[in-house]
């Protein structure tokens, strides 16, 4: 159907989104982790920082918050000079990208992640605690565990989300799947359609693999004679 | 009795507690010895969680002292962790780890807290299932045992911390009638090795057989105490007297 140079861009494109979405899943979901524990915090500046933070990135377009990284963030990043003449930044757009899109889908993690939390008894941390757990045990051992089991539904739809907004990448120049491909059809442009074709059906596949992954989780997670 | 001359484990001097404006404790105080069952009974809501939940610092108080195995509670460097370490609690709902096994329940705090080796503590908690008479369901998770099995673990999970004092708060007001008293016996077992216990509960004959002292609050306060023979046949407050006699 392509030759070989856009079927070589198309290979590309799609690997580049792997990596993006990869790189963004762990890191959100981790960010999700760290602010969900940090908003149990005793300190009222970190439960502030965590809730500024959430409400930030929630509540501003993303793909603003994009363009925003990495010109305007992007600025002050050091460079470095692999040859002595050119200054590269150490920090390049797939970075910003993986970073900005982390963050934005990180922020729905953290209340998606505390929800969960707050599903899970009271007195289950109360007997964790009268055992004499660290506040990090408790949520390492007991709350965390427990609550992502509540909170498996809406990760999912929130990872599903971000996938879908690797996308975005583009408006910074990222070499992903969108890119590559409006690349084709501006310099082919009956490639137009049966190219978006191919988008459609290279997000479908991607997203059915982590639908898949996360199902297969949820049931390894599945606690005998618990809530069936 | 050896008792009698026993040291006191905790301590309460005249303790208030309020949430808010409501006052739940209007100065408490008793005093308990090592290896002394007593047994708190009394009306719904007049304070027997809350003044329970105070010796291990679960709630804590605005006024009076609390002084548990000579840890000073309303020292506002108060060690938790020593506390907790001292006191075990069982509660209502039994509170398991529903994600863990009865195994796992038991060795998470010896391992994680007392940094106890691994074997050492799966052989005690083994140990322990047996004395609540529980061997074979090791492996089981909460979902799969009755309410009475798992809250016989969670008496376990307890004991595995080797503490001084046990609290005990309406650990079989959940569970059905025949199952109470598998319960029981595991107390009444605890109680005879010389434990410690400070129980909430509503089984009278049960507070009657084990108990050295009963105490009776309403509203806030300690009405009327003394030795279950005394309490039960010789009570003088009227507002135990019209409790007595609603519940026997
Ligand atoms: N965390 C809390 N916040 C506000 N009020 C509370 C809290 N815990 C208990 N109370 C109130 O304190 C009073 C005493 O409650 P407590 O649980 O100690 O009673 P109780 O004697 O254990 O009753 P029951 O036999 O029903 O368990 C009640 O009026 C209750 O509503
Ligand atoms: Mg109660």
């Amino acid at each position: 159907m392509y030759e070989p140079v856009q079927q070589g861009k198309i290979l590309s494109g799609i690997w580049m989104t792997i990596i993006l979405s990869f790189y963004c899943l762990i890191l959100s979901v981790v960010i999700g982790i760290v602010g969900a524990f940090a908003q149990g915090s005793k300190n009222r500046f970190i439960r502030g920082f965590v809730q500024g933070y959430i409400q930030f990135f929630r509540n501003t377009p993303p793909y603003v918050q994009l363009l925003f990284f990495y010109f305007a963030l992007g600025q002050f990043t050091p460079t470095f000079s692999p040859d002595g003449w050119l200054e590269v930044p150490i920090i390049s757009n797939v970075g910003w990208a993986i970073i900005s899109l982390s963050f934005f889908a990180g922020a729905f993690n953290v209340e998606i992640f505390r929800a969960g939390i707050e599903a899970v008894a009271d007195s289950t941390k109360e007997a964790a605690e009268s055992l004499g757990f660290s506040r990090f045990q408790t949520f390492r051992y007991v709350m965390f565990p427990l609550a992502i089991r509540v909170s498996l539904p809406s990760l999912n739809n929130n990872l599903i989300n971000l996938v879908k907004t690797t996308t975005q990448a583009y408006g910074i120049a990222v070499p992903e799947l969108l890119y590559q491909s409006v690349t084709i059809w501006n310099d082919y442009p009956s490639a137009q359609y049966p190219t978006m074709l191919l988008v459609f059906v290279v997000y479908i596949l991607l997203v059915g693999v982590l639908v898949m992954s996360m199902n297969s989780w949820e049931k390894r997670l599945r606690i005998p004679g618990y809530g069936q | 009795m050896l008792k009698k001359n026993a040291e006191t484990i905790v301590s309460i001097r005249d303790v208030h507690k309020s949430f808010g404006q409501l006052e739940v404790l209007k100065g408490v105080s008793l005093d308990v010895k090592k290896g002394e069952v007593i047994c708190v009974i009394g009306p719904s809501g007049s304070g027997k969680s809350t003044l329970i939940r105070c010796i291990n610092a679960l709630n804590n108080i605005q006024g009076g002292e609390i002084n548990v195995c000579g840890i000073d509670l309303t020292d506002p460097k108060l060690d938790k962790l020593e506390l907790r370490k001292r006191v075990g609690m069982v509660f209502q709902q039994y509170n398991l780890f529903p994600h863990k096994t009865a195994l796992e329940n038991i060795i998470m705090a010896p391992t994680m807290v007392l940094k106890q080796d691994r074997a050492a503590s799966e052989k005690r908690a083994f140990e322990l299932m047996q004395k609540v008479r529980l061997e074979g369901k090791e492996h089981a998770y909460p979902g799969e045992l009755s309410g009475g099995q798992q809250q016989r673990v969670a008496i376990a999970r307890s004991l595995a911390m080797n503490p001084d004092v046990m609290l005990f708060d309406e650990v079989t007001a959940a569970l059905d009638p025949e199952t109470v008293k598998e319960v029981l016996v595991t107390i009444k077992d605890l109680a005879q090795e010389g434990m410690t216990c400070i129980l909430v509960t509503h089984e009278m004959g049960f507070a009657r057989e084990v108990a050295d002292h009963i105490y009776f609050t309403d509203n806030g306060v300690i009405v009327e105490h003394g030795p279950p023979k005394t309490f039960f046949n010789k009570a003088k407050d009227p507002r135990t007297k019209e409790f007595l006699s609603q519940i026997l």
